[in-house]
């Protein structure tokens, strides 16, 4: 029942070219709309049972290639939930906190920023160049490093608004191409311009200087037996939840995150409200940006203060996966990163232990799949039940409401 | 109503759906886009004798051209295949990465064409699962894609894991984690007979095309150059890819399956209540896009290269989708934007020294657009080429050496322009992406 609106916003905004990417997104409002009328409960009972699923369907995959799941899973659990396995799921669940909520304030607006991979390459690229050749005291320098971060990331996306908004490109296959392009930029740059040959086998653009540095909160060690296990939490965690926390209040919470989701719920009616949909692309698609920009910085401040080719890498779609396993909610997005964490950081035990590493992936991928098959589910039952409910409240047959 | 109407009564429709009878390879102005593509082969040919690059129209460029075209070509078919039948597939890489795995497998374990087939398969259950995901669940188009591509990529790493370890039969063999071990035969090859010297019976036929290249004279030269290529050191897989062109044409066009397939992407609640059975129709029409994608990746398993690697795809899952957009959803659009893909990284591979002499063919292509713009007594547009043809003058004359990182980003460049440029001309299925669920919606 939203497609004649849909259509007509297509029409209106003269974007007739896209891959149906435009017209679909009245159905990611549904899965994305904050109030779609279900509870937390549902949700979070939703949630679980798709993990359930995933966890046996990955177990059936095992079986059927001659492992076996029960080991794979209690070794996963086993060694997960190890205090230093916990921090270091904190530690990896940190990047794709700051991506999830990039890749959400994009569904927001109803924006589907798949470029969130190359937002962040430019910014920890553009941070390290920048970084390196200005120096300033302590604190003044990592705002400066992060600020520069962000400016990129947006600079970057700002290419996918102006294209979207100015010439009808869909953003979707607008942002794959951007990715593609930034990364040959950056080797481009790399190779040609800031190489900083330190010694012959590290090549990494010149390092920052230690008032970049994020100081480490702290590392926790563990011996068992011979061997010893550390992690460490750098203090860019705080970071992350710091941002989600200002997510939710701009978002959720402030009149122009009102605007923001009534012109991405639905354009003609926001538009109506004196709210410019392509206004409101633009700002959603910069403030995307923006955010994805500091999705290298853990990696650039905390370990590795320098851009180098062991540069981090597909923190864009797991932060797709991430924001959708957490509803685009703060919340769930937190508890999704954490998971995903969690996933990572037992794909080496696995290994040690004789198992298939690359399970993990699968599995992960099998989640993302089932989460979002069972949001659209559940979603419809609720749908369902609420129009039934109307229906017996209004004493009318269920197939006289439409769902 | 729906009950009294016949369901064979459908393809009565196709004349109003398509007039005329020539219209179903390319749109009707299919004039213009041949005169504008017959100026641009002259520009080349004079961009050529200008800079004395003879990389620019060799046959040896035409031949890697069309090898590399292929798997981009058959992966825009798929997206052609899905969109037609509205469904917006962004899976193509995950089910091409399916067909290089198990098409590389099959390809080292039992034989090329035995690998091409199990690739085709792979594709299709590939296409068959997205299918199953957006038509049944009717879960976004793109959500469903994103998954697929992170499922395709982890399980192949499982598998290769499982078969190509080091402690594996296929690791004893020469694999790895990422790389199958290489293949024993390869695909056979033909030259076609009197144009490039192919055999017939054991009697070796005259090279014609091959001489008229040697000569370099202007066009001809050039002419026989581009058409060597494409019949000279020929894979059979190419052959057969090219084939599916027309075929993929005649069928979405000229049969009543396709008018199907059609109408579904256009407006499926019209064509259901003319009888259609729009879902089952969704599963056959992603099940070829899936075996297209999958013959594309085996296309890169088996012809291209002669092993399985993990990345062996590389983003061309997105340039095929991207293909079938300017494209503009029909099947010469996708091979002409393959081949303007596949030509720039040909050029790439066989002879990057004559890439700044795209410069000046770009600076030609600016004044034929000037010209054509002036006529026409557009006066923004004119200036606009002349500033881009001022500026790739510049380029040409003071770019000895294109840095090669950024080659690499041609392709990905030249569709955010031509989509910028020609997306307010382009028509999508109506339908393609949008939620649908059979009966609901009428």
């Amino acid at each position: 029942m939203n497609i004649p609106i849909e259509t007509s916003v297509n029409q209106a905004t003269g974007a007739s070219n896209d891959v149906g990417g435009d017209s679909s997104q009245s159905f990611l409002n549904r899965l994305v709309r904050p109030d779609s009328g279900q509870s937390v409960l549902i949700t979070i009972a939703s949630s679980l049972l798709a993990i359930v699923i995933a966890l046996l369907i990955a177990g059936a995959i095992l079986l059927i290639t001659g492992k076996n799941p029960i080991d794979a899973y209690s070794k996963m659990l086993h060694a997960g939930t190890t205090s230093v396995k916990l921090v270091e799921s904190m530690q990896r669940a940190t990047p794709l906190i700051l991506a999830a909520v990039a890749v959400a304030i994009g569904f927001k607006m109803n924006l589907f920023n798949i470029g969130v991979e190359g937002q962040y390459l430019i910014g920890v690229f553009f941070a390290a160049v920048v970084g390196a050749k200005v120096s300033f005291p302590p604190v003044l320098h990592v705002t400066f490093v992060l600020l520069v971060a962000m400016v990129a990331g947006a600079a970057w996306s700002g290419i996918a608004a102006y294209l979207k908004v100015k010439k009808g490109v869909n953003e979707v296959i607008a942002t794959i191409m951007l990715n593609a392009i930034a990364l040959s930029v950056i080797d481009w740059l790399f190779t040609s311009y800031f190489r900083y040959e330190s010694s012959s086998l590290d090549v990494k653009t010149k390092p920052l200087p230690s008032s970049a540095w994020m100081p480490v909160l702290f590392t926790i060690t563990r011996k068992t037996g011979k061997t010893t296990q550390n992690a460490t939490l750098t203090s860019f965690f705080l970071v992350a939840l710091l941002v989600v926390l200002l997510f939710w209040l701009v978002v959720y919470k402030s009149t122009f995150g009102f605007r923001l989701r009534a012109s991405g719920y639905n354009a003609v009616a926001a538009r109506t409200a004196g709210i410019s949909s392509g206004r409101m692309i633009v700002v959603a698609m910069l403030m995307s940006g923006a955010i994805a920009g500091l999705v290298g910085m853990p990696y650039l401040l905390g370990e590795s203060h320098a851009y180098g080719p062991s540069r981090p890498d597909g923190y864009g779609f797991n932060g797709i996966a991430v924001a959708l396993l957490g509803r685009n909610h703060p919340a769930g997005i937190i508890a999704a990163a954490f998971l995903w964490g969690f996933l990572d950081s037992v794909s080496a035990p696995l290994q040690i232990a004789h198992l298939p590493q690359s399970i993990v992936l699968v599995l992960k991928a099998i989640i993302l799949i089932t989460v979002v098959v069972v949001n659209e589910v559940v979603g419809r039952r609720v749908a369902k039940r609420t129009a039934d409910r109307t229906a017996a409240a209004l004493a009318l047959p269920t197939a006289a409401v439409a769902v | 109503m729906s009950a009294t109407i016949n369901p064979s009564e459908a393809p009565t429709l196709a004349p109003i759906a398509e007039p005329g009878w020539k219209t179903f390879l390319i749109k009707p102005s299919a004039k213009r886009s041949m005169f504008i593509a017959g100026t641009l082969f002259v520009l080349l040919c004079l961009t050529r004798v200008i800079t004395d690059g003879t990389d620019l129209t060799s046959s040896a460029t035409m031949g890697t051209t069309l090898r590399v075209t292929i798997p981009i070509l058959l992966a825009g078919l798929a997206g052609l295949w899905a969109e037609r039948v509205g469904i917006v597939n962004i899976a193509i890489e995950g089910m091409m990465i399916f067909g290089t795995w198990f098409g590389g497998w099959a390809a080292w374990k039992y034989g090329p064409w035995q690998g091409l087939a199990l690739a085709v398969v792979a594709g299709a259950v590939g296409g068959l699962i997205h299918a199953f995901v957006v038509v049944r669940f009717n879960v976004n188009h793109v959500l469903s894609g994103v998954a697929l591509n992170l499922f395709a990529f982890g399980a192949m790493r499982y598998l290769s894991e499982l078969v190509y370890a080091k402690d594996q039969p296929g690791g004893k063999a020469g694999g790895g984690i990422s790389k199958s071990p290489q293949q024993k035969y390869p695909i056979p090859v033909f030259n076609v007979p009197f144009l490039a010297g192919g055999e017939i019976g054991g009697w070796k036929s005259p090279d014609m095309l091959g001489w008229l290249e040697k000569h370099h004279w202007f066009i001809v030269s050039d002419a026989a150059g581009l058409a060597r290529g494409l019949v000279y050191q020929v894979s059979w897989a190419s052959a057969i890819a090219l084939m599916l062109v027309p075929l993929t044409a005649w069928v979405l066009w000229r049969t009543r399956f396709g008018l199907r397939v059609r109408s579904s992407g256009e407006d499926p609640a019209a064509a259901e209540t003319l009888g259609v059975r729009v879902t089952p129709l969704r599963y056959a029409a992603m099940a070829i896009s899936g075996a297209f994608a999958g013959f594309s990746g085996g296309f890169l398993a088996i012809v291209s290269a002669n092993y399985y690697q993990q990345g062996q795809t590389a983003s061309r899952g997105y340039i095929g989708l991207a293909t079938t957009i300017f494209g503009n959803w029909r099947p010469l659009g996708v091979l002409g934007g393959a081949t303007l893909f596949g030509f720039a990284e040909a050029l790439n591979l066989v002879g990057p020294a004559s890439l700044p002499n795209l410069f000046l063919f770009g600076t030609f292509a600016c004044l034929l657009v000037v010209v054509l713009q002036m006529v026409q007594h557009k006066i923004v547009p004119a200036i606009n080429g002349i500033i881009a043809g001022a500026i790739l003058l510049v380029g040409y004359i003071t770019i000895d050496k294109v840095p090669e990182p950024l080659t690499k980003a041609t392709p990905y460049v030249v569709t955010l322009i031509v989509l910028a440029t020609a997306s307010q001309r382009l028509r999508p299925p109506a339908h393609a992406g949008m939620p649908y669920r059979s009966g609901e919606n009428h």
